[in-house]
């Protein structure tokens, strides 16, 4: 058989190939220039503020002149409240996925319960911090206006439909036949959660619960309304606090040059702190990815 | 069945548990069931508490709160107009300049892309998403705004003819700003779920297209966009939710001005920003007020979302909606597998 040839793609079309595939090109490189600013600028600024003396061991002394002080009291207000908000969250998210998956299945309260899930996820974070503000705040609830607790309250809400959304995926992909054996075997349902489920979906649950975590970390607006701050270290719960977000939110409007470099030093904490956590995620996500 | 041998004591089959060898199963089942409507609960009981603490502010204003153009602290009038303006226009300019960016890569890393670059190049985009929003008011405030300044005078005087666009005199912080900010920020959520989107469409479609003759651009436009376009134009609303409630980066590059603005460069204000800035010293019908702000953003988002939502599900073609689109929808672009 003698090959017949295909007709020439006309230069035309050939030219508008070309020009939208360079325009595709140009569209990704251009998502990835913020990302690169954003970096160079955390590095090139933060890293002459964490060469400051003190900067990670002193307490910001939050007085205009003399030595702005450094931020331990920030990131130690920080890793308290979300890991109060980690210990409300991570419980009550991941049993509210395992009430989907194994109980609520395709009932109508399971569909409700994953709609309002779904309204949780796009409410923003400032309205979980209005809502504390309201019920526990204005009332000076536990005896005091602003505080931590309350904070981390605020916190876990928002953590909350990223780690039921998350557990409820990785829960789903526990094969049932694995569920039906145990029960075959005649395992009580709790023994099945507690002895199969649970253990088969542990690295997906633990990547879902760092992602929550890494991102209660980074949020300022709830703390607005619920911890407000302080300079001091403190360790009581029922006090205001201290947080990363919220001293950089405070820095940025210093005119004093050596606080706006605070601001980028605590910045580059935080966004090294939330990046590990990612990096940490996708480590777990990887080791164990079931088939 | 030989009943004697199968029962023992109180007519209760051997392979039937003791009652209180059920007790933990209906434990389990009832707790977790109250902690599922724990979550049902929250949500409404937060409705009914905002509109408790904002009703007083409809009551005075009506529709004036939402549509009236007057927020003036000093003589304690509250309407808000101008504050949904902002939060619309600074949303809208951020999906004008995010979505085809986000759209662009997502076909590109999907389609285009060669293999070894596809992952690092996934990575990249979402670690967007895992900067916090405060760093991007900083960055915005100490870089963007002012570096841009000049480029933006220069558009303004360049392009005067354009109604709203061009004209005025550029402020240092203004919608725009605050607009570019926000179109960085909903980058990653576009980006992820159109890549998820583009993901699902048939390579029969695709490979259909090839084997008419159609160039590489012609098969994405002919087979790729028309059957994932309603789970773009989701994802473009789901980002315009986040960029619709975003507070903190807004706050610091918006120009806090509770006025409609002339043009593109000026001061504005948007809902979720005068709720952060005035809250410290608002007292009586100001904080009211506030609350009351609150709850149109919610009301908007709610919106928004459930409009994201529908475009979703239709253009997720018959595949459950809790899968892994779902689970994007909930952690943000960087939980994707």
């Amino acid at each position: 058989m003698s090959a017949t040839a295909l007709p020439q793609i006309s230069t035309r079309r050939r030219l508008t190939d070309k020009v939208m595939r360079g325009s595709l090109l140009a569209g990704t490189l251009i998502a990835l220039i913020p990302l690169i600013l954003i970096i160079y600028y955390l590095i090139h600024k933060g890293l002459s503020a964490w060469a400051m003396s003190g900067f990670f061991t002193t307490d910001p002394t939050g007085s205009f002149f003399g030595s702005p002080g450094g931020i331990r009291s920030a990131i130690l207000g920080s890793l308290e409240i979300v890991a109060l908000a980690t210990l409300i969250s991570i419980p009550i998210g991941i049993g509210v996925a395992l009430y989907l998956t194994e109980f609520g299945k395709d009932s109508w309260f399971a569909n409700t319960v994953r709609y309002f899930v779904d309204v949780m996820t796009g409410v923003p974070s400032i309205m979980f911090g209005l809502f504390i503000y309201i019920v526990l705040v204005i009332g000076r609830f536990g005896g005091s206006g602003f505080a931590a607790w309350k904070g981390a309250v605020a916190i876990s809400l928002l953590m909350l439909p990223i780690v039921i959304r998350s557990a409820e995926v990785v829960l789903l992909l526990v094969p049932s036949s694995l569920r039906e054996a145990a029960l075959a075997l005649g395992a009580p349902r709790w023994r099945v959660v507690f002895k199969v489920v649970l253990p088969t979906s542990a690295s997906g649950l633990v990547t879902g619960s760092l992602l929550a975590i890494a991102r209660g970390m980074g949020e300022t607006a709830p703390l607005l309304f619920t911890v407000s701050t302080a300079f001091a270290l403190t360790f009581s719960l029922n006090q205001q606090m201290n947080t990363m977000p919220f001293l950089i939110y405070t820095d940025i409007t210093s005119p004093r040059a050596a606080i706006q470099t605070i601001a980028w030093g605590t910045a580059l904490t935080l966004v090294a702190i939330v990046l590990i956590l990612n990096l940490l995620a996708r480590f777990v996500a990887s080791r164990s990815r079931m088939a | 069945m030989e009943a004697s041998a199968t029962t023992v004591t109180g007519g209760r089959s051997v392979l039937e548990r003791s009652p209180i060898g059920r007790l933990p199963d209906r434990v389990l089942k009832w707790g977790l069931s109250a902690l599922a409507a724990l979550i049902l609960i929250l949500i409404v009981y937060f409705f009914i508490r905002l509109i408790g603490q904002s009703g007083h502010v409809f009551s005075t204003y009506g529709l004036n709160f939402v549509f009236g153009n007057n927020w003036d602290v000093q003589a304690n009038i509250y309407h808000g107009g101008a504050l949904l303006f902002g939060t619309i226009v600074t949303s809208v300019i951020a999906l004008i300049l995010g979505v085809p960016v986000a759209v662009a890569g997502a076909i590109y890393i999907n389609e285009l892309c060669p293999r070894r670059l596809r992952n690092p190049l996934t990575i990249l985009v979402d670690l967007l998403a895992a900067v916090p929003s405060v760093v991007y008011g900083l960055w915005g405030v100490f870089v963007l705004a002012p570096r841009l300044l000049p480029a933006e005078k220069w558009f303004a005087s360049t392009f005067s003819f354009i109604p709203w666009i061009g004209g005025g005199i550029p402020q240092l912080y203004n919608y725009f700003i605050a607009g570019l900010i926000l179109a960085i920020m909903i980058l990653p959520i576009v980006s992820a779920i159109s890549r998820e989107v583009i993901a699902t469409v048939p390579s029969e479609h695709k490979e259909a297209a090839l084997a008419l003759g159609a160039t590489r651009w012609e098969m994405i436009r002919m087979a790729v966009l028309p059957y994932s376009r309603p789970g773009i134009t989701g994802g473009a609303m789901l980002g315009m939710g986040r960029a619709v409630g975003e507070t903190i980066a807004v706050v610091l590059v918006i120009g806090s001005a509770p006025k409609i603005g002339t043009h593109l460069f000026a001061q504005g204000y948007t809902l979720a920003a005068v709720i952060a800035n005035e809250f410290g010293e608002a007292t009586g019908i100001h904080t009211s007020a506030l609350f009351a702000a609150g709850l149109v953003l919610f009301v908007l988002t709610l919106i928004v979302n459930m409009i994201a939502r529908w475009f979703i599900t239709r253009g997720s073609h018959g595949t459950r909606g809790t899968g892994a689109t779902g689970m994007t929808i909930a952690s943000g672009p960087a939980n994707e597998k």
